[in-house]
C-alpha cells in the first residue's frame, strides 16, 4: 500500500502529462519523427494557442524537446519519463496477455466442438 | 495463425486517470467468446493465467446476479474477486461491478464489449474506478507474481548463506 503511493507520486507528472488524449495525440505524431509546430497544428486541425499549450505541459515534463533550426522550433519526444509508466503497466499487461492465450487455447476446443457438431 | 498470436498482445492503456482500457483481437465467433467469458467451467479453465489454480468460479449472469472468483496463487495465498451483474447484452456486452475482497471499499465496474470483426472477435475490457489510488492499486494487482518470483528467488539465495 505504502508501496503504490511512492510508486504513483514518482510518475504523477507524465501521467497527468498523458492523460489528456490531445497530448498522448502529440506525442503519437512525434513518435514518427521531429516535426516543427505548424506541421502539428495542420495534422491535429487545432488553433496554435491550443497546441502550444499542450507542448508546454509536455516539455514541462520532459516528454517533449525543442531546439531552434532557423525560425522554426522543432519538437520532438524523449520517451525518457514514460519509462516508470511502461514498467508500472508490463505486470498488467503481462497478466492479461497470458489469460487471453489461455482463452485462446479455450475458445480453440470450442470450435473443434461446435464445427464437429455442425457436420453430424 | 501462430504467428499473428505471438503478436497478440493484450493492449493495456490508461483512458483517463480513473479507467484502464484492455484490447484484444480473438480469432473466434463472437457467441464462442462469450460463452467462454460467461460460462463458469470455461472461465475456469483461463482466468488462472497460469498463475495458481481456481478454487471457484461462480457466475449468477443475471441482472443484480453475482459473480465470485477465487484462485490459490502459485505462492499459496488465495486471491477472490466478486460483484455484481449490472447489464447484459447477449453476446454483445456485459457490465459488472468488481471488487478484489481485502480492499472492498475500492469497487470497479467493468464494461466487456464483443465486437464482430466478421472473422474474429474484439474483446474490449473497460475498468473505471471510483478513484485514481483504486485504479493504480488495480493495475498493480498485476504484479503480484513477479512479486513472489522475487521472493522466491530470495529465499533461495538466502538459503545459501
Amino acid at each position: 500500500m505504502i508501496c503504490s503511493v511512492a510508486r504513483a507520486a514518482t510518475t504523477t507528472d507524465a501521467f497527468n502529462a498523458i492523460a489528456e488524449p490531445r497530448r498522448r495525440q502529440i506525442l503519437d505524431l512525434l513518435a514518427a519523427g521531429e516535426l516543427p509546430v505548424n506541421d502539428l497544428v495542420e495534422r491535429l486541425g487545432l488553433a496554435q494557442p491550443q497546441v502550444s499549450k499542450h507542448l508546454r505541459v509536455l516539455r514541462e515534463v520532459d516528454l517533449v524537446r525543442v531546439r531552434d533550426e532557423g525560425r522554426q522550433r522543432m519538437y520532438r519526444v524523449n520517451g525518457g519519463p514514460l519509462r516508470p509508466i511502461v514498467d508500472w503497466l508490463a505486470g498488467f499487461e503481462q497478466l492479461w496477455t497470458e489469460r487471453f492465450d489461455r482463452l485462446d487455447a479455450v475458445l480453440d476446443q470450442l470450435k473443434e466442438e461446435h464445427d464437429g457438431r455442425d457436420e453430424s | 495463425m501462430d504467428a499473428t498470436r505471438a503478436d497478440r498482445r493484450a493492449v493495456v492503456t490508461l483512458p483517463t486517470d480513473t479507467q484502464i482500457l484492455i484490447t484484444r483481437d480473438f480469432d473466434a465467433p463472437r457467441e464462442l467468446v462469450w460463452r467462454a467469458w460467461t460460462e463458469a467451467d470455461l472461465i475456469a479453465q483461463w482466468w488462472h493465467a497460469d498463475r495458481g489454480e481456481i478454487v471457484s468460479i461462480e457466475m449468477d449472469l443475471r441482472v443484480g446476479g453475482s459473480w465470485r472468483y477465487v484462485m490459490r496463487a502459485n505462492g499459496g495465498f488465495e486471491v477472490a474477486f466478486s460483484g455484481q451483474c449490472r447489464e447484459i447484452v447477449p453476446l454483445e456486452r456485459l457490465v459488472t461491478t468488481e471488487i478484489y475482497e481485502p480492499v472492498p471499499d475500492q469497487p470497479a465496474v467493468t464494461t466487456a464489449t464483443f465486437e464482430d470483426l466478421g472473422n474474429g472477435t474484439r474483446v474490449t475490457l473497460l475498468v473505471e474506478h471510483a478513484s485514481r489510488a483504486g485504479r493504480d492499486m488495480h493495475v498493480e494487482s498485476g504484479m503480484e507474481d513477479g512479486l513472489q518470483d522475487a521472493l522466491r528467488l530470495l529465499e533461495g539465495v538466502a538459503q545459501q548463506l
